[in-house]
């Protein structure tokens, strides 16, 4: 039963050859920088691109490697965001230690809610995490006193960055900073995936029955990617309040967790670089379309997404691959 | 000296079907038991009331002297009693070599790691190679399961259990679905396990039972008819009238 047409190369080289980087993927960080170069009116937009474009890579583990379908994920983007700007009112404006303020608070929440979610599955699990969602907006929209509200959160003040470097009108030192904390989250992402957890989170999503037969503790990985994946979540919203110094319901809303689901669908689910490419492509095309027709874009929008869903099920990134591998196999 | 594997009094009823009747029965260590019975006899429900997949309204499960009754799937599992399916139930998009290791991460408590790189752990990965060379899996280990030919996948359910370290491994129908000439291979596989491992396996090929197996228990409508070795199967006359069929094996 054994094929000896497939070239033997040791096991474990085998597998650190999937964990290795490619040229590819440097190309992509180097061109992320881009925007600095050649478009520096674009900082703003590319900013704002990479913070959601974190915020789609923290679904991304726990929907596209643990199998977890949350359609409430914006709960703790905007639990960050509001826990940094809290901090950052009531006086500490320290942007790297706020960013840890914003993940620490998502992932405690996280950790709480991550008891029921890893209970369920399927539709049932949807349904809780939109209530999850809707909760948390509510008590934010409630707490007039400590969150503004309605109004939003007014009297943020980030510090200038390691006491040196000022957040600028232009955005400069807001797109720097964006990019390395994005960078050093994808970092962390990319060893997570390529790690014993990382392979057990992919056993969970291609077969939780089997993961018990197994002997594994399928609840407790999903515990854990649930409250890593808010953490980042979280990271994501602190980056966006301390960049733009204010935050409002909309950090909280169902729209934002439904548009991360929709970015990252595009991008590729379970592909890495799912969300960060779904996100330029999702943001991009907002901006180009509703500079077309600023209230029906969303048309596109939906078109985009059927286009990608029916003949790129594994999303742009996927394709991407794919037409990677025909190339490789065709150059041989 | 303490059975491998103990049921005392298993009962399961679904409304007023019963489909586990006061099932007794012990398997010393090493044994190679075969369980048999028409279909719908409840042998799978069997090694689910085992394994932990389905609660028993009463009775006992004890392993290696240990009453593991309460004791959730996992847990079983981790103390050294596997199961393989009847139809495969495998990761599709892992490959053997990644499936596998990832059991003997498992046993090894090493999933929690998320910083750690998966193929650092050399000794787990070489661990699950070596098993999965010794089911003549070694040569497609590094091609996606969905690719494979059924009878690999047979196999790898197989190597996915014995990555468990198990004392006690139950197969559900490790042939089902394999062409008959090549269910004797499959078997001999299985033959050349450890003698320290104990097996209980379900099989409809009447010569592969007799062939492999050193005992063997029958099951007729939930309940456990009568074990045995496989002379005194045979030569069973109630038997050879629910299972067997009048002209008897042989």
């Amino acid at each position: 039963m054994s094929d000896a047409s497939v070239p033997a190369k040791p096991p474990a080289e085998f597998l650190a050859d999937g964990a290795r980087w490619r040229w590819a993927e440097i190309a992509f960080w180097l061109a992320a920088t881009l925007p600095y170069f050649v478009a520096q009116d674009y900082l703003q937009l590319a900013g704002q691109v990479l913070i959601t474009g974190l915020f789609a890579m923290s679904l991304d583990l726990i929907l596209g490697y643990a199998g977890v379908v949350s359609l409430g994920h914006a709960a703790f983007f905007g639990l960050g965001a509001y826990a940094c700007g809290v901090a950052s009112k009531w006086g500490w404006g320290e942007p790297i230690t706020g960013l840890l303020i914003g993940g620490a608070f998502a992932g405690i929440v996280g950790y709480g809610a991550s008891f029921i979610v890893s209970r369920f599955k399927g539709l049932a699990l949807i349904m809780i995490t939109l209530g999850l969602n809707q909760l948390v907006a509510e008590a934010a929209n409630s707490a007039h006193g400590l969150t503004g509200g309605a109004d939003g959160l007014q009297g943020v003040h980030t510090w200038d960055l390691l006491g040196y470097f000022h957040f600028d009108l232009y955005g400069v030192t807001a797109f720097w900073y964006i990019l390395a904390v994005v960078f050093a989250c994808f970092l962390l992402t990319r060893r997570m995936v390529h790690s014993p957890f990382g392979l057990a989170l992919r056993g969970i999503r291609e077969n939780s029955t089997r993961m018990v037969a197994i002997g594994a503790a399928n609840r407790a990985h999903i515990r854990k990617a649930f409250v890593i994946a808010a953490f980042m979540a979280g990271v994501a919203g602190a980056l966006l309040t301390e960049t733009t110094e204010t935050v409002s319901l909309e950090t909280l809303s169902f729209q934002r967790s439904a548009d991360v689901l929709v970015m990252l669908i595009l991008g590729g689910v379970g592909q890495l670089y799912g969300g960060v490419v779904g996100a330029a492509i999702y943001m991009v095309a907002r901006d180009r379309f509703s500079d077309v027709n600023p209230q029906y874009w969303y048309f596109w929008i939906g078109l985009l997404l059927i286009a990608v869903v029916v003949f790129l099920p594994n999303g742009i990134v996927g394709g991407l691959k794919k037409l990677g591998g025909y190339l490789g196999r065709a150059g041989r | 000296m303490t059975a491998a594997l103990l049921a005392k009094g298993l009962d399961k009823r679904f409304g007023s079907l019963v489909v586990a009747g006061g099932i007794s029965f012990e398997l010393p260590v090493g044994e190679r038991c075969a369980l048999i019975g028409p279909n719908g006899a409840g042998k799978t429900t069997l090694i689910n009331l085992l394994t932990g997949m389905l609660t028993p309204d009463a009775g006992e499960i004890v392993l290696n002297g240990e009453d593991i009754s309460r004791a959730p799937p996992a847990r079983r599992v981790r103390k050294g009693l596997a199961r393989t399916f009847q139809i495969n139930s495998l990761f599709p998009k892992l490959n053997p070599l990644e499936a596998t290791t990832l059991a003997v991460c498992e046993r090894r408590g090493e999933t929690g790691d998320f910083l750690g790189r998966l193929a650092a752990r050399r000794d787990a990965v070489d661990e699950a190679y070596d098993i999965l060379k010794s089911l003549r899996l070694d040569g497609v280990c590094r091609r996606e399961t969905r690719e494979l030919a059924y009878g690999q996948q047979r196999l790898l359910e197989i190597a996915l259990a014995l990555a468990t370290q198990p004392k006690v491994l139950l197969l559900d129908e490790p042939a089902a679905g394999v062409p008959k000439e090549d269910s004797g291979e499959l078997f001999q596989v299985i033959d050349g396990l450890s003698r320290q491992l104990t097996l209980l396996f379900i099989e409809h090929d009447m010569d592969v039972v007799f062939r492999f197996a050193s005992r063997i228990l029958v099951m007729v409508g939930g309940r456990l008819l009568l074990e045995g070795t496989p002379a005194e199967i045979a030569n069973d006359a109630r038997v050879r009238e629910v299972y067997l069929g009048s002209a008897g094996h042989g």
